[in-house]
């Protein structure tokens, strides 16, 4: 039966002129695209086997290789894309779910890329950050509505607090490294986070993947996550972490559960995971401790009990149609903060369908969710990490005026660490050394230049938005926080424009 | 749904702004200033004695009207303190209508909590460059039993912020311009000086005054628009753009307040009354929320003072006031001056016997106190405080508001503050120990 035929979506280019058969791209590539044949010591290579990371590119000594999109195209329309035709053939092949990697890639639209930034002409100066101090210090936790102080009588005279304000997870910049579990990524890929988390001064994310042994030491830059499958979840590594994350949902797959296919759980994965060598960690899409609010309440409580109240407790949730009542209750069941992961939040492995199609995206999240608690007056009650596709320092700070305490970066810290967005993390076989468990491949990346890359990528970041703040006239984040009248829309609707709780561009105060 | 309220008082009068065409018309109307946020430049003054004495308001009208230049005739006004001694138990308002229709609507609105004590027209004469004012009327107020029975919860000055936020929100074409007792504010479009002599300022004797010359970006100025802005005892005084104006005013929302005149001085008075009246902490307190030290000064202090500082950063960080500002804050007991964190904007202060003097410029208090004992240039984010030490009878409800219980406090916050001095300096060649004195 004929059949629609599945087209490469690279083609990798050989400048046979260049090309000293050195068989460098046939060691590096992961998926075998490149094989070396003795007998006519000439190199070639199987495109179809090609995921565009572009690894073999840039090892090549003498530059012979190109990758480049394929231009062939089967015959699609405006309503029958190319990749539909793609999944159905191989649907049609296998009767499988299609999975993917990494966030969602469908033309919805970014609100950021329609929102800008004001800045200060004559009536308020601009504030220079390199000579004046602009401050990105930020508090994640429970705070108290108001300050009350002791009678002075008892006490000499001194102003005394009365107010005890509970943990909080203090951050140089209001940036923190998203959850990747262990087992997803390598350990060179979890060491090169732990360390940059803890050298710049924030704090990277657990996952589900639990803590391995190595990195105990950076538990005080530790966000520790309890997820559906409990790995790795037990008294210590509780207690090594900074503070808990109980983990609901995920913006690429808010729904579902999560799988780590067993090829890539190896001995040190196993051990850390709590789960035997080989086999497949299934997360459950719900906690089956969870059904409703009052359950949360209990597992929140629950780990604030194990952790001796000493640590903030939070909530990620997947950001859905009814996020800003969820968040609301979340907050109401005690979490300290509430994480809300975006449609276009990344992930190791899930189904294409659900990763295309589930899902809100974050900017109207933030806004809605912060609005919410403003209006419920507990907007102090907890601290929001908005998460899911923030490219740019200008998508962070837009993210904070509308609302968002601070924020999770994923893909934009494994693109620091050298990935290529070729959402293939699922197969294993990551060339980079990031998504994958082969020591062959995970040596590649060296956490030491990892952390330096990252501490690179949050620096610069932070001084660009302490330029911009400045050039809002702004010398502290906490005054940007929540100020949407910052921000103002381009080519929103009046209904975009509402939600997000900003003025049209063109019009003033 | 406040937000939707807003949005929709804001479009409406955007139209109207349309339809007047020309912004000079002099159709438009003169009270109304809901629209939108209009920076300025300004100049303030402000004089307060301790000692409580009453003195006439010739004085801060002289010092307002040396810094001309700093205003551009678009408003101008004035807040006096003891100016209503045989009336001093009865709230003051002072109201500004467009309409006899508002007014009426107005005083039927004051009359359902409150007993009408003595009302009259708010005097004044008439003056060569203002042409048309609106209908200024003011009203002495006692609330009813039965107003204050209704929500039991409520206090008496709740009662008066909830009338006044009615007034200002609700009621097309009134305003409260201010609702304190034996004080009240007067103000205008026109130069300062202009104000002062068209309300007959020279006829009252107060024992603080304070001054505002506007100096608005655009040339639409309303009456309701000028400066001082007031709630309550509550004044404001104000030269400068706060840019973190959102989400102070969300913050504020929180809270109950709304902010229905789109300005600065209103979230500042706002937080004032927050802080100050509602969470009950002492000015200096209130100035470092206000204008908070920055982290690395906090670093540096001992722990105590450490933990105290990023306390009332991570609890207040929304209520920082950031951008450039210098303010003058009063109310019954107290002026207050005060800087933005960096003192982007010009204030200076200084003392001659009981009097203590703040303005925008140096020579504003020379032109009127020649030789002042003592003239210096507060630091960025140090208030200047100026304190009644004479009880001036003024109401029995004012007898236990938090200043008057927290005088020790003060002066305790004033030795930590002395402590953490070497630390924390930031601007050079300024008078510290001078500043440090009249705290």
């Amino acid at each position: 039966m004929a059949k629609i035929p599945i087209v490469q979506d690279f083609i990798v280019d050989r400048d046979e002129d260049k090309c000293i058969h050195c068989q460098v791209c046939c060691r590096m590539c992961s998926n075998d695209a490149h094989t070396y044949d003795h007998e006519t010591d000439r190199v070639s290579t199987d495109s179809q086997k090609c995921v565009g990371c572009h690894f073999c590119e840039s090892f090549c000594p003498t530059d012979a290789l190109t990758v480049r999109r394929n231009s062939s195209e089967i015959r699609q329309n405006a309503s029958w894309k190319q990749e539909m035709l793609t999944w159905i053939a191989k649907q049609a092949e296998t009767g499988g779910v299609l999975l993917t990697g990494m966030g969602c890639d469908q033309p919805y639209p970014i609100y950021w890329d329609h929102i800008l930034l004001n800045a200060s002409q004559v009536t308020n100066p601009s504030i220079d950050p390199l000579r004046e101090p602009m401050e990105l210090r930020t508090y994640l936790g429970q705070k108290p509505d108001r300050i009350e102080l002791e009678d002075t009588k008892g006490t000499g005279g001194k102003v005394r607090l009365k107010t005890k304000i509970g943990n909080q997870l203090l951050l140089q910049t209001p940036i923190l490294f998203s959850a990747m579990s262990y087992g997803s990524i390598s350990l060179n890929a979890c060491k090169s986070l732990a360390w940059a988390a803890s050298e710049f001064g924030t704090f990277y994310n657990t996952g589900e993947g639990g803590l391995h042994r190595d990195l105990y030491p950076y538990g005080p830059n530790t966000i520790v996550q309890v997820a559906s499958g409990r790995f790795g979840v037990h008294e210590e590594y509780l207690k090594a972490g900074a503070a808990i994350e109980i983990k609901i949902g995920q913006g690429a797959k808010p729904g579902i559960g999560g799988h780590l296919p067993g090829e890539k759980v190896n001995e040190e994965v196993s051990r850390t995971r709590m789960i035997p060598m080989g086999s497949d960690a299934i997360s459950p899409a719900p906690h089956h401790d969870i059904y409703s609010i009052e359950d949360l309440r209990q597992l929140i409580y629950a780990l604030k009990e194990a952790t001796r109240y000493e640590k903030p407790v939070g909530v990620k949730i997947s950001a859905v149609h009814n996020v800003a009542p969820i968040a609301t209750g979340v907050v109401r069941a005690g979490a300290d903060f509430v994480s809300i992961d975006g449609l276009r939040g990344g992930t190791g492995a899930a189904p294409t369908v659900i990763r295309n199609n589930v899902g809100i995206p974050i900017e109207l999240a933030i806004a809605a969710v912060d609005s919410r608690l403003r209006q419920e007056g507990i907007r102090n009650h907890a601290s929001i990490i908005a998460a899911g596709g923030f490219r740019t320092s200008g998508d962070i700070i837009k993210a904070i005026a509308l609302g968002a305490d601070a924020v999770y970066i994923g893909t934009s810290a494994l693109v620091a660490l050298g990935c290529h967005l070729c959402q293939k993390c699922y197969t294993g076989k990551c060339n980079w050394g990031i998504a994958t468990q082969d020591p062959f491949l995970t040596k590649r990346l060296n956490p030491n230049i990892g952390a330096r890359r990252l501490v690179n990528l949050l620096r610069a970041w932070s001084l660009e938005i302490k330029e911009m703040l400045g050039g809002m006239g702004i010398n502290a984040v906490e005054s940007l926080r929540g100020n949407r009248e910052a921000l103002r829309g381009v080519g929103l609707s009046d209904t975009d424009l509402h939600i997000l709780g900003i003025k049209p561009a063109g019009e003033a105060w | 749904m406040m937000e939707e309220f807003m949005k929709k008082s804001r479009m409406d009068f955007r139209f109207s702004e349309n339809d007047a065409g020309c912004a000079n018309d002099v159709s438009r109307k003169t009270v109304a200033d809901k629209d939108y946020r209009v920076p300025s430049g300004c100049g303030i003054s402000g004089i307060m004695n301790e000692a409580g004495e009453r003195f006439s308001g010739e004085a801060v009208m002289t010092s307002i009207a040396l810094m001309r230049d700093r205003s551009n005739g678009l408003g101008g006004g004035f807040a006096a303190y003891g100016i209503y001694p045989d009336l001093a138990s009865y709230y003051a308002f002072h109201l500004m209508c467009e309409t006899e229709d508002a007014r009426r609507q107005a005083e039927e609105y004051l009359k359902l909590s409150y007993t009408i004590m003595h009302d009259e027209p708010i005097p004044s004469r008439e003056v060569k460059v203002i042409t048309r004012s609106p209908i200024l009327w003011r009203y002495f107020l006692k609330p009813r039993e039965e107003a204050l029975a209704r929500n039991p919860l409520l206090g008496e000055e709740d009662l008066i912020a909830q009338t006044v936020m009615h007034i200002n929100g609700q009621i097309t074409d009134a305003l409260v311009a201010s609702s304190g007792k034996n004080m009240g504010i007067f103000k205008g479009v026109g130069y300062p000086e202009d104000i002062g002599e068209f309300y007959r300022l020279e006829e009252y004797k107060g024992y603080t005054w304070t001054a505002h010359g506007r100096f608005p970006t655009n040339s639409v100025a309303w009456w309701g628009g000028a400066h001082p802005f007031g709630l309550l005892d509550w004044s404001v005084v104000h030269n400068g753009e706060i840019s973190s104006y959102g989400i102070n005013r969300r913050y504020l929302q929180n809270f109950g307040y709304q902010c229905t005149f789109f300005t600065d001085t209103e979230v500042i008075t706002y937080l004032v009354d927050l802080l100050s009246r509602k969470h009950r902490l002492p000015f200096e307190i209130v100035a470092k929320i206000l204008a908070a030290p920055f982290w690395v000064d906090i670093e540096r202090m001992p722990q105590e003072e450490k933990e105290f500082y990023q306390s009332l950063r991570m609890i207040y960080g929304s209520a920082l006031l950031n951008g450039p500002f210098g303010v003058i804050v009063c109310n019954t007991e107290t002026m207050l001056g005060l800087n933005d964190r960096l003192k982007l904007r010009p204030l200076v202060a200084a003392r001659a016997g009981d009097f203590v003097y703040v303005a925008s410029e140096e020579s504003a208090i020379r032109e009127i106190c020649p030789q002042p004992d003592r003239v210096w240039m507060p630091r960025a984010g140090e208030p200047v405080i100026g304190r009644l030490r004479k009880d001036i009878p003024v109401a029995d409800a004012d007898a236990d508001r938090p200043l008057a219980s927290h005088q020790g406090l003060s002066a305790a916050i004033q030795n930590f503050d002395a402590a953490s001095q070497g630390q924390s300096l930031r601007a050079a060649g300024q008078d510290v120990q001078a500043d440090r004195e009249v705290l």
